[in-house]
């Protein structure tokens, strides 16, 4: 390599040229120019054979690299996204292309609308360029098809892939400097320049001068352009370029064809509907089946109440007066065997009895109901004890559900689909208040209501969220209270299906409706980004899944203790009983259901599965199914979405609408019982 | 052309931003890209007004409301 005396070398051993561009003589000068980070350095690096390090920083240096390349003296320059004055970095660039005839632009194929303005700015100066598109090996990874040869006949000008990190492509540097040539210019804007040209100036100066930049219009002593001019300018130049990008870029591989079609057609209701359809029955083989059925199975029963719960009573029991039922059921869930153990001092009062009770209770199928005679003890250790509940309930029941849920919500997030969605319902949430991101909440609903109201926050407004509180506490059952009801039904029949979804569909509509007009205030329009389509990563998906999971958590579990807490305390001091005999009355006559269903009711508040549940074992006609599950799907939310809900939306919004949905459950129930019963 | 609104424009179509809405929506609007002055393309249009644009590469749906209140010239 040859320097020569213009060139100074700088601590870092980078060989530098100051100032003195305006020394270099204009024989045959090749100039590299680029935006940041588009791997100029690294193309000059192979050009001159020495090392030249690969910033990574807009600008680390302002120092111009020189060397010679087959005879041409050859510059890099610093990383520019257009030629003018805003900074040293521009400044610098400027002087060095405007004192070079060919330019050689560097272009990031990553980043093609942002670069090509670059791009567009030296064709109209003039010069003669030719492009290198760099990362042309990265687009291929990333299902990315630039047309290449479209690009070059746009831009007029050569384009030559190149991956400099990988060194292919570069044996072409020299055919592109040879071939450099001026590029198809913006007519208007070459008439623009034209006045100016008249009076001697190059075009290249010219522009600069029409642009504004005052430096070059001094040089002249003529006036530069307006700054409303120049925006002018930049604006007719972006749309081209986004014109351009438009005609030569596209989603390359099959898949990337195949999801962009999928993303198109999931827009439009007359082809989303259906592919709505697919991906809920998906999603059902994976939370309804999967994860609410076997995996919440395994963790509940055996993990929960069969280690965790049978284990920290038992050694409760060890201490304090405990009467133990032990129930031993075979494989069809028939009783077999029935023991109850008495401990009036405790387990560890009588080590005998307790043998006796270790071994009955550790055979297979075996189930233990310990009964504590102290109503502390109950309190915290009972069968709603705040600690053995609220813990099952918690780590073994909701926790694998919430993380099921997560888990899909995150990955129709990131293969684009759930935007895609909230599109297409957004005109008919529209109707009631709302726009298409209610949706995320009011599905999230159908895992867990505590959950989704946690999940309102992301809406606009204070008027959006009410209405979609509401409705999630009224009509949107969540998946425990789904797996009851989907029992109930399917011994039942179709009628009673039908009667069902007319009566929550109904009361849905007249629900959101009358709260869309009587609430004050506007709703926030939709504006959604839509990503591309594509397979989702699992490793951000994971990721997503793993902190949504831990943050509600961390937020909601504190609640849930709260609320089998007050649970806890209406059962020692009698008040669940008490409520439960002031529902009976309601129950018979109104309902027309048997009275034990008014238990049912009672323990809807504390778990919603619960409430349900309770309603296997009546023999109910398939009329009564529908009435007992129309009114407790559409009763109060179980405890610890109420104490969320009142968390969320204050005190006075959160009693209303737990008042409203007591009223609304038994109006609608008793209404439906005295037309069908 | 005169001056409309983006509720209006066709599918397919290349459109011109004249006015954005003030407010904070505008922030919201000019942070996706879209400026007075920018073009975009009418991606689709749903039915009952939801409107998806192609700004670059990105695409943005955009409720029928807001497409209302965003003046544009239609090409």
């Amino acid at each position: 390599m040859k320097s020569d005396n213009i060139i100074n070398i700088d601590n870092n051993g980078k060989l530098i040229i100051d100032d003195s561009v305006s020394e270099i003589t204009n024989s045959e000068k090749v100039v590299l120019v680029g935006n940041p980070n588009v791997g100029k350095s690294c193309i000059f690096n192979f050009m001159s054979g020495m090392y030249v390090d690969v910033s990574n920083f807009p600008g680390t240096t302002v120092s111009i690299t020189k060397s010679n390349f087959n005879g041409k003296e050859i510059y890099d320059t610093p990383g520019i996204y257009g030629v003018s004055s805003f900074n040293d970095e521009e400044r610098v660039a400027k002087e060095i292309i405007l004192d070079s005839e060919i330019i050689i632009n560097v272009v990031n194929a990553l980043h093609l609308e942002r670069d090509l303005f670059l791009t567009l700015q030296l064709i109209d100066m003039g010069k003669k360029v030719s492009v290198l598109l760099n990362f042309a090996d990265e687009i291929k990874k990333r299902k990315i098809k630039i047309d290449t040869k479209k690009l070059s006949e746009l831009l007029g000008v050569e384009v030559i892939e190149t991956s400099a990190i990988n060194q292919t492509g570069l044996d072409k540097i020299s055919s592109a400097i040879q071939n450099a040539r001026v590029g198809n210019q913006q007519l208007d804007l070459h008439f623009m320049l034209q006045s100016i040209i008249d009076q001697s100036i190059p075009q290249s100066e010219a522009l600069l001068i029409l642009e504004g930049d005052e430096e070059t219009a001094n040089k002249y002593n003529i006036p530069c352009g307006t700054p409303d001019q120049r925006e002018n300018i930049y604006i007719g130049r972006r749309n081209r370029v986004n014109e351009i990008v438009d005609q030569v870029e596209y989603q390359d591989t099959k898949s990337g064809e195949f999801f962009n079609r999928i993303g198109r057609l999931s827009l439009n209701p007359k082809t989303g509907l259906p592919i709505l359809g697919v991906i809920l029955v998906l999603v059902y083989f994976f939370i309804g089946d999967l994860v609410s059925q076997q995996i919440v199975d395994f963790t509940e029963n055996t993990i929960g109440k069969g280690l965790f719960e049978y284990n920290a009573k038992s050694f409760v029991a060890d201490y304090t007066p405990t009467t133990i039922d032990v129930s031993i059921y075979d494989e069809s869930e028939k009783l077999v065997d029935f023991k109850s153990f008495n401990f009036p001092d405790g387990k560890n009062a009588n080590a005998q009895l307790n043998d006796e009770f270790v071994s009955f209770s550790n055979q297979p199928g075996a189930s233990s109901e310990f009964h504590f005679g102290n109503p502390f003890v109950r309190l915290f250790f009972g069968e709603f004890g705040v600690i053995t509940m609220t813990i099952t309930y918690l780590l073994f029941l909701l926790f694998p559900l919430v993380i099921g849920f997560y888990f899909v919500m995150a990955l129709l997030e990131d293969s684009g689909y759930l935007p895609r969605l909230a599109t297409m319902l957004d005109r008919t949430f529209n109707k009631i208040g709302l726009n298409g991101r209610a949706v995320i909440p009011i599905m999230l609903g159908f895992g867990c209501i505590t959950m989704a109201n946690i999940t309102t926050r992301l809406l606009g407004s204070e008027r959006e969220k009410s209405i979609v509180t509401a409705i999630l506490q009224f009509v949107i059952p969540c998946s425990a209270q789904l797996a009851v009801i989907t029992v109930l039904l399917s011994g039942a029949g179709l009628k009673p299906l039908l009667i069902f979804v007319f009566v929550i569909a109904t009361v849905l509509i007249t629900l959101s409706t009358i709260l869309n007009k009587l609430l004050p205030g506007e709703s926030t329009p939709l504006l959604i980004d839509l990503p591309i389509m594509g397979f989702p990563k699992l490793k951000n998906v994971l990721k997503k899944t793993y902190y949504r999971s831990w943050g509600f958590m961390k937020e909601a579990s504190f609640w849930f203790f709260v609320g089998a807490f007050a649970v806890g305390i209406f059962e020692i001091t009698g008040i669940l009983n008490i409520w439960q005999d002031l529902l009976a009355p309601l129950t018979t006559s109104w309902l027309k259901l048997p009275k034990e269903a008014a238990n049912a009711f009672v323990m809807g508040m504390v778990r919603r599965d619960f409430g349900a549940a309770g309603l296997f074992d009546l023999n109910l006609t398939s009329m009564q199914i529908t009435v007992a599950i129309i009114t407790i799907t559409l009763f109060v939310p179980c405890i610890a979405s109420f104490v969320v809900m009142l968390k969320e939306r204050g005190l006075k919004e959160g009693l209303t609408v737990w008042a409203g949905t007591w009223i609304t459950a038994f109006f609608i129930g008793g209404l439906v019982a005295q037309i069908v019963i | 052309m005169p001056n409309s609104t983006l509720d209006k424009a066709k599918k397919g179509k290349i459109v011109t931003i004249v006015n954005l809405p003030s407010g904070n929506i505008r922030s919201q609007l000019i942070r996706l890209g879209l400026t007075e002055g920018g073009t975009i393309k009418c991606l689709e249009r749903l039915p009952g007004g939801t409107i998806v644009i192609q700004k670059n590469r990105q695409e943005i749906a955009v409720g029928y409301d807001l497409a209302k209140k965003i003046k544009v010239i239609l090409q």
